[in-house]
């Protein structure tokens, strides 16, 4: 009512408050941009601090760093390159098993599951994604592994050996079965984030498709998975992040032997693992910071690939734009 | 009053223990001990962010020299590396220095080679390859390994040498003693090097070592205080008990030790450690045993009393 009759007198005295509103938009404004400033800023006091960290080894190895294959603290001679290609390998594992799992698994729960099942099936996959790392390498070691290295990995030598990826002994603990614990490991955070995408698809869309005699299929392809691609993407992206981050499980079970060969069943070694694993009982200086450095060349990995990420969501996103005008 | 303490791991069950039992003796101290690794117990001493540092390897000269006071290394207790494996039938194996070097180096590679087959008649050994194992994360068990292999093998020394982790010629790597018994009890063929005390709670075979003086040595905690009364002590008790002298010593053997300043900054906390310190070289030794630790002998515990005697207050 009060709002009904609007004398101009009232409209003055509506224009003299602004000010007071003004500032809490502005004070508003400024906290959020102090705070998003504090999640730059700390970006660079990590990257910076590990920087310092790592003064010596870069000083003394410099580039030769990421390109060297050897690991000797004896001799005090550092290379990273097996740890940056065991991270990479075994992160790419694991998305190649989680991804296609993953979206699946979130495609059946938005559109095909009965509604009695779902909710189940959620808790399920949010309870994995709640198992401690240490857990699961334990599992890894006592039950996945020598499953693995007796069925599978014993069918792939015997069908694929022949190439290079599958080549030479299978003791178990290797450079795939680490991609494999990663893949479980990250199963559940790309299930949720593509389930929770996927729900925010508009049901109009899908009727669209349905009115067009679409099958479900094809309705679940080009109305809804088309439609969340660049979502799904970034489902895979924090997936990425996890993965290259990942420690404690991979350890136990990649083998940690820091080497670079072209089959899956050799031992390998992530740059994660390695810190975990050297930083507690190394005592000289260079050593130390070298294993800083490690931690430094993980952060670059992680911010590279990101920037990759985004690089490839604009040409996505151009690309479709493309084919909405053809 | 509070007494901070940091470093090594291996030690830690023996060290609560203690601590606990000494807040009975004195309830006036309380021992705070954060079992961080002996890298981080060696850093913190020296940044002197704790009054006692523990490490399962003596400090290097270098490390040493950055101190800002005296530091001294106490012997507390000692343990021993076992070779243990996954062969069918768990048959006791002998081992001496070349062979047991020669399988961590890779260059035996099969069971059945003639090695491993001249040194233990009767055993009939697989014609299968020896997949090594080997500690993925920086210890004390592997610094006394790979200490002994240095010792015995001139090729070890050159080509690895001593390190809480080296650059391994070969095998897999195994985080912990846990993983390490984990991977070998889960692979055919397998060979590996854990503490005692977890190859005995998990019942698996470890080999008779050919010590010093060439007997067939079973790893006990007798055997390891042994090598400790045999082994070359020198005054700063920096020193090395493997492949120690005499007839019953196991020769892979290493002990821990604590790290304390000869001058105490703290008049009443010094005082305070240094009562501590004599309790545990006394009635603290006596408890090593039910935790699977070895004791030291009673001349060094004396040796290492006088030490303690010298810290200033």
């Amino acid at each position: 009512m009060a709002v009904a009759i609007v004398t101009p007198k009232e409209t003055g005295a509506v224009a003299e408050i602004p000010p007071p509103t003004r500032f809490a938009d502005k004070a508003f404004e400024w906290l959020t941009l102090a705070m998003a400033l504090a999640v730059v800023l700390l970006v660079f006091l990590v990257g910076w601090q590990l920087a310092r960290g790592s003064e010596l080894s870069i000083k003394r190895f410099g580039w030769n760093f990421l390109i060297t294959s050897t690991w000797d603290p004896v001799a005090e001679h550092f290379g990273a390159l097996p740890f940056i290609y065991g991270t990479i390998v075994s992160s790419l594992i694991a998305l190649i098993i989680a991804v296609p799992l993953s979206i699946a698994t979130a495609v059946f729960l938005t559109e095909l599951a009965p509604l009695r099942i779902r909710q189940p099936l959620v808790s399920l996959i949010e309870m994995l994604a709640a198992i401690p790392s240490v857990i699961l390498g334990l599992w890894g070691i006592f039950v996945m592994v020598p499953w693995l290295r007796d069925y599978p990995f014993a069918f792939l030598k015997r069908t694929l050996g022949w190439t290079p990826f599958f080549s030479g002994p299978v003791y178990g603990t290797s450079m795939l079965a680490g991609g494999i614990i990663i893949a479980i490991m990250i199963m559940p955070i790309i299930t949720s984030v593509s389930r929770e995408i996927l729900r925010s698809v508009p049901n109009l869309q899908r009727e669209a498709a349905y009115a067009l005699g679409a099958t479900r299929w094809e309705v679940t392809r080009i109305a809804v998975l088309s439609y969340a691609k660049k979502g799904l993407f970034g489902a895979v992206i924090l997936g990425l992040g996890r993965a290259l981050g990942e420690t404690m499980a991979v350890t136990m079970v990649i083998g940690n032997t820091p080497q670079i060969s072209a089959s899956l069943f050799a031992p390998g070694y992530t740059l994660a693992s390695v810190i975990a694993n050297e930083f507690t009982e190394a005592t000289t200086d260079l050593y130390l910071h070298a294993l800083v450095e490690i931690g430094l060349v993980l952060f670059a990995i992680t911010i590279a690939s990101n920037l990759v990420a985004q690089v490839f969501l604009k040409t996505m996103s151009m690309g479709s734009a493309t084919r909405a005008v053809q | 009053m509070t007494i901070n303490g940091a470093g090594a791991t291996f030690p830690y069950p023996i060290y609560s223990k203690w601590f606990d039992e000494y807040a009975k003796v004195d309830p006036s101290v309380r021992f705070n001990y954060q079992s961080i690794g002996s890298g981080g117990g060696q850093k913190q001493i020296l940044a002197q962010t704790v009054d006692f540092g523990a490490s399962d390897g003596p400090m290097s000269d270098d490390n040493l020299a950055k101190a800002p006071g005296k530091l001294l290394h106490i012997p507390t207790v000692a343990g021993a590396d076992v070779v243990t494996y996954n062969l069918e039938g768990s048959p006791t194996l002998k081992l001496d220095a070349d062979t047991t070097a020669d399988i961590f180096l890779g260059k035996i590679k099969r069971w059945n080679d003639a090695k491993l087959t001249a040194l233990n008649p009767g055993v009939s050994l697989p014609d299968k390859e020896i997949v090594v194992v080997h500690r993925s994360d920086g210890s004390g068990t592997t610094y006394i390994f790979t200490d002994y292999l240095a010792k015995v093998s001139a090729d070890w020394k050159s080509k690895v040498g001593t390190n809480t982790s080296v650059n391994w010629p070969t095998g897999i790597g195994a985080k912990g003693n846990e993983g390490v018994s984990g991977q070998v009890k889960q692979t055919p063929g397998a060979i590996g090097y854990v503490e005692l005390i977890y190859a005995v709670q998990n019942k698996m075979p470890y080999a008779d070592i050919k010590n010093a003086d060439g007997n067939f040595v079973k790893a006990s905690l007798e055997s390891v205080t042994a090598a400790i009364g045999t082994a070359q002590i020198p005054d700063d008790f920096r020193f090395s008990m493997t492949n120690a002298p005499g007839k019953d010593s196991y020769p892979i053997a290493g002990a821990t030790w604590l790290l304390v300043y000869q001058q105490q900054k703290d008049a009443a906390k010094g005082k305070k450690l240094v009562e501590f310190l004599k309790w545990a070289e006394t009635k603290g030794e006596q408890m090593a045993k039910d935790l699977n630790y070895a004791p030291l002998p009673q001349n060094i515990a004396e040796r290492v009393m006088k030490r303690i005697d010298e810290i200033k207050l």
